[in-house]
Formats: structure tokens, C-alpha cells, sequence
């Protein structure tokens, strides 16, 4: 993993209290969207994508591990959560701990299988399980095939936060971003974050020092599976329904890219590539596939000239890590 | 029986795929460290060029089973002259990256210009009809594409294991400094056998042509489908990659024919198996 951490990994050590002032910042700026009369939708449905993208970086990030499949905890959620609202009538609180411990238990699934293996093989089985459950999920009956949940019930939350109201439901989902947010962050900084970082950076020396690395991958990818799931959780409260798009393997190369975009391996990059990637979908949503021509000159543009990303570039510029 | 004798053909004529591209996923993986997503596309582009040869220069099957997989061969070897060559020395997952934004790229201008839907390719005349072998009826073009993908298997694993050339490339692959001292061209080496991977994968593109139709998503999922092969066999062997694919389609011939609902799962289900009980894979060396 050496190359990789050479070139995107800041020069200085971190420093919590930049971090602090920068999470503050965006934790105003966003409290304030209602007010500036910008679409709620569309900084909610960001939201959801920037949780999604930052709990996969902490697999890519911190432990060195490219999930190609993290679109299975999305959609498992997000369909977990949907039959649960819309079938069995819960309250909504309910609706997302169903859907994230169903996200929780892929994670426990999965991470048993495809830890087996490093690098780039656990890149194609990543993206090979994730293609299994899209198709388990094209037949079974519960998610409606092609057609999915439609029309999901957003109810109130705890009995009294009436989700239905716009303004009410960012708040809802910012507090869920925020949380979730802070969680990573708090991970990042631990003990166990440090021991991620030191097995991306030399699995082998981590082993000879005595620590079980599997377990501590394994645990890093359930964690960020079930963060995963969270967002996806979160999204259906946003989108009102849960279709088979979110299990596929173009929707985890979308989660890639945001990533890739606000810089892999930093705190914040996921956000503001989250972001940018949902900003440019919107307003190109009329050019049909050339969505997907642009996204996927941005990867290779990424790729070759800009592997820090965004907030890596800034982050270097200014030699802090953000 | 008749029915099962057919899903088997169908079985070992997706081997054949299966076979053709994870072979060239290993070849260029062991030169270039890089696993090739756009591999489907290029797979897509060798049938597209087939489909252009034919419609609008009138060149027939015969001559586009050579002339796609160059053309698409030399797209390729562009593509690792102008990009991928700067990769050399980053994270293996650099290179899974760039190649899947390749991969969007040529798939969403192929989509733009043609949509999702399927054009027809018609087999050669010398290849229509059919034979009666006694046990079951045997469409004569699909006879042809598990015999000719066999060969070019075989073939291909006689050139790399077999002969100076591949010995070179077995040596660069390696230990590529050695071999540089020894004043052999390396990186025009490299260029090359992404040409070589790259043309295998169009020569399936071709040879699929008349059976799947021609779409700008025909590789798309395909290409997921043959990582997990590839997962499954490890890259460590070309024999092993061939064996694997073959083997593969037959097994999902067979799923079809017993058991239809998991016929598009089986592949991935046997992908968790064998990481359960053997994580190297059945030929791989540890990664």
C-alpha cells in the first residue's frame, strides 16, 4: 500500500483541532440550508450519498481496502427499511434500525467471505457478491423486482417528528449525517483506527507486531457496512421508495467516485464529493447517458492528475489534513 | 434429455467467453499488475467492430474475425501507451479505477449513439444449419465457437508457456529489471500483451456477435460474471484460467437445466465456496 499512501496522505500529522474547526463550519452551513431556500431534496439526498461515501472511506481510507460492492448495504437497507414502513406499518425509528441491522448482518456475511482475500482480489469479490444480491433481489418477491417499493409511508418519528414536512425531515437527516459523521471521525482517531492505518500501511509488519489484522478488517468493514446501511436507511425517508439502482454495480462505482473526487483517505473529501457528484447529476440529468461519459472521464482525469483529490489538494496546499 | 443436452451447449459456449477473457484478464495482470475493467468494453467494441465491418464496408465474418480483435488491439495498446503505463508503480487499485472509467466512457458513447437495444448480426452462410449427432440437434455455428475458442485457448497457452517469446514474458513478469538488463525491450513488451489480452477479449466480442446481438451493455455484466471466474481459478495459470471457464459455463449450463431461478447466481455462489474452503483459489498463488 505504499504507493498509494505516498501520494495521498497529507505531509503534516493531523491536527484534531483544525479538524474541530472545519466539522463546525460544516455543520452551520448546513444547519442554515432551509433558510437560504435552496431544494431541500437535493442537499438531503447529498446528505444520505455523503454518509454513504464517507463510511466507505473508511474502509479505502484508513484500512486500504477497496470495496467494489458497497451498493449492497444501500440497497439492503434501503429495502429493509421500505417493506418495513410500508408492509408491516412501523414507526419510523423502527424502519431504520430494521434496515441497518439487516446492513449489519450483510456486513457480519460478507466481510467473513471477502477478508479471505487482499488487494485487488478483494475489490472483484466485493463487486461480485454485490452482483449476487442484485440478483437475489431481482426475484425475490419482497422488492417488487423492476418495479421496487414505491410510494413508502415517512410517518412520525418517535410519535411526534412529523417527517412528512420537508423542513422537519432535513433536520432529521442532517442529525443522522452529523451522527453518523462523528462516529467515522471518532473511529479515525482511535486505538482501532490507528491499528487500521498501520495495517493499509504494512499488513505484514502489523502481524509481526502482534495484531490480529483480520479481526480488525473484519470489524472495519461491518462498521462501515452498517454505516452504509444507515444512509441507505435514511435515504428512503428522502426518495419515498427503494429500487434495484441502488444495489447496483453502477451505484457502487458512483460511491467510488465520489470518494475519489473529494480526495480518498481524507475526513472530509467524501462530503464535498458527494456533493459535487450529486450537483453534476442534477444538472445533467437531461443529457442521458452522457452522465455517464462524464463520469467516467472524471475517474480516469482523477486518476491521472489528481489522486488527491479535492480536499486532499487543499488539504496539501495548505499542508493540514482535513 | 434434448433440453439439457442444449443448456450444456449453451454452458460451455459462455465457458468459451468465460475462458477467452479471464485468460486475457491474467495475461495483462501479470505484466501489468492492473485487473482491466473496461475488459467488457472492449469485449462490446470487438462486436461493434464486426457489426461496423459488415454494414458499412461490407467485410464479412471471416475477415472481422481477424481484423477486430487488431483494430480493438490497437485501441487497447493506445489506451496503455497514453494512460495506463503511468500507473506503473501506484496501488494496484489505481488501475482497476482508470480502467473502469474507461469502461463507462466507451460504454456510455456506445449507448448514445446506439441505445440499449440489441442489432442483429446474422451467422456466416458457411456456418448456418445444423447437425443431427443422434443424442441431440447441434447448430453448427455454435459447434464452431466452442471448437475455435478452444484453439485459440490452447493456442495462446502454447505461446506464453511454450516458446521464447513467452518465456520472455514469463521472465518480465518476474522480475522486469533482469530482463531489461538482458536488453529486452520491456515496456514495448507490456504494450503488447495488453494488445494480446485486449485482442482476445475482442475476438470473443466477435465470435459472440451472432449469438447475444450486438449491445453497448453486452459486457457490462459479463465482465463481473469473469472476475468472479477469475476469483474462483486465481491468475496465477493459464491453464487454469481456461479450465476454469469452460468449466464454469458447464456448470451454469447444468444450473439452467435443474434448477433455472439460481442460473445467474451460481457463479458467484461457487465464488464464496471456494473462498470458504480454499482462499488462494483452485490454481492461484497467494496474492
Amino acid at each position: 500500500m505504499s504507493a498509494m499512501t505516498d501520494d495521498t496522505l497529507p505531509a503534516s500529522p493531523r491536527t484534531l483541532r483544525d479538524e474541530m474547526i472545519v466539522f463546525a463550519a460544516m455543520a452551520v452551513l448546513l444547519a442554515i440550508v432551509p433558510a437560504t431556500g435552496i431544494y431541500p431534496f437535493f442537499v438531503m439526498q447529498a446528505l444520505c450519498f455523503a454518509l454513504l461515501a464517507c463510511a466507505f472511506n473508511l474502509l479505502i481510507g484508513f484500512g486500504g481496502l477497496l470495496s467494489f460492492g458497497h451498493a449492497m448495504f444501500l440497497g439492503t437497507a434501503g429495502y429493509f427499511t421500505a417493506h418495513a414502513l410500508k408492509e408491516w406499518g412501523v414507526s419510523p425509528e423502527i424502519g431504520i434500525v430494521i434496515g441497518t441491522a439487516g446492513a449489519a448482518a450483510l456486513g457480519l456475511i460478507t466481510s467473513y467471505v471477502s477478508i479471505r482475500r487482499q488487494g485487488i482480489y478483494f475489490s472483484m469479490i466485493t463487486l461480485a457478491l454485490s452482483q449476487l444480491l442484485y440478483f437475489i433481489y431481482l426475484q425475490a418477491p419482497f422488492t417488487h423486482g423492476e418495479d421496487g417499493i414505491q410510494g413508502i409511508p415517512q410517518g412520525m418519528m418517535f410519535g411526534f417528528i412529523n417527517l412528512s414536512n420537508p423542513t422537519v425531515l432535513y433536520y432529521v437527516v442532517l442529525a443522522g449525517f452529523l451522527g453518523g459523521f462523528l462516529l467515522i471521525f471518532r473511529t479515525i482517531n482511535s486505538p482501532f483506527g490507528e491499528v487500521l492505518k498501520a495495517i493499509r500501511e504494512n499488513e505484514p509488519r502489523a502481524i509481526s507486531l502482534g495484531y490480529k489484522t483480520d479481526q480488525y478488517k473484519l470489524l472495519a468493514f461491518i462498521l462501515s457496512g452498517t454505516l452504509a446501511g444507515f444512509a441507505g436507511s435514511l435515504k428512503v425517508f428522502v426518495a419515498q421508495n427503494a429500487s434495484l439502482t441502488d444495489v447496483h454495480w453502477s451505484m457502487s462505482g458512483e460511491i467510488v467516485l465520489m470518494t475519489l473526487v473529494g480526495g480518498l483517505g481524507t475526513i472530509f473529501g467524501p462530503v464535498v464529493g458527494a456533493f459535487v457528484i450529486i450537483a453534476m447529476q442534477q444538472y445533467l440529468a437531461g443529457f442521458g447517458q452522457w452522465v455517464t461519459v462524464i463520469q467516467g472521464v472524471i475517474f480516469v482525469a482523477c486518476v491521472l492528475t489528481f489522486r488527491r483529490g479535492i480536499v486532499g489538494e487543499i488539504g496539501h496546499y495548505f499542508r493540514r489534513s482535513l | 434429455m434434448q433440453a439439457l443436452y442444449a443448456q450444456l451447449l449453451v454452458g460451455l459456449i459462455n465457458g468459451s467467453f468465460y475462458a477467452l477473457l479471464s485468460l486475457g484478464l491474467a495475461v495483462i495482470f501479470g505484466m501489468l499488475n492492473i485487473i482491466n475493467f473496461a475488459h467488457g468494453a472492449l469485449y462490446m467494441m470487438g462486436a461493434f467492430c464486426a457489426y461496423f465491418l459488415l454494414n458499412l464496408l461490407g467485410i464479412g465474418y471471416w475477415w472481422a474475425l481477424i481484423i477486430a480483435p487488431i483494430a480493438v488491439g490497437i485501441f487497447g495498446m493506445i489506451l496503455e501507451r497514453t494512460m495506463l503505463q503511468w500507473l506503473t508503480g501506484l496501488d494496484h487499485l489505481y488501475g482497476l479505477l482508470l480502467t473502469f472509467g474507461i469502461a463507462l466512457i466507451v460504454q456510455g458513447l456506445f449507448q448514445n449513439y446506439f441505445g440499449s437495444s440489441g442489432l442483429p448480426y446474422a451467422i456466416p452462410d458457411e456456418l448456418r444449419g445444423g447437425m443431427n449427432l443422434g443424442f441431440m440437434f447441434l447448430p453448427i455455428y455454435r459447434g464452431w465457437v466452442v471448437v475455435f475458442s478452444l484453439v485459440v485457448c490452447l493456442a495462446t497457452w502454447f505461446l506464453i508457456e511454450k516458446t521464447r517469446l513467452g518465456a520472455n514474458l514469463r521472465a518480465a513478469t518476474e522480475n522486469p529489471t533482469l530482463v531489461r538488463a538482458f536488453g529486452i525491450n520491456v515496456p514495448r513488451m507490456i504494450t503488447l500483451t495488453y494488445g494480446l489480452g485486449v485482442g482476445l477479449a475482442a475476438l470473443a466480442g466477435v465470435l459472440s456477435a451472432p449469438i447475444n446481438q450486438v449491445r453497448p451493455l453486452m459486457g457490462a455484466d459479463l465482465i463481473i460474471v469473469v472476475f468472479a471466474v477469475v476469483v474462483i481459478g486465481g491468475m496465477g495459470s493459464i491453464m487454469g484460467s481456461i479450465i476454469t471457464g469452460f468449466a464454469l459455463g458447464v456448470i451454469e449450463g447444468l444450473t439452467k437445466y435443474f434448477y433455472p431461478e439460481a442460473s445467474n447466481t451460481v457463479v458467484f455462489v461457487l465464488m464464496v465456496l471456494v473462498l470458504l474452503i480454499k482462499p488462494t483459489g483452485l490454481t492461484g498463488r497467494a496474492a
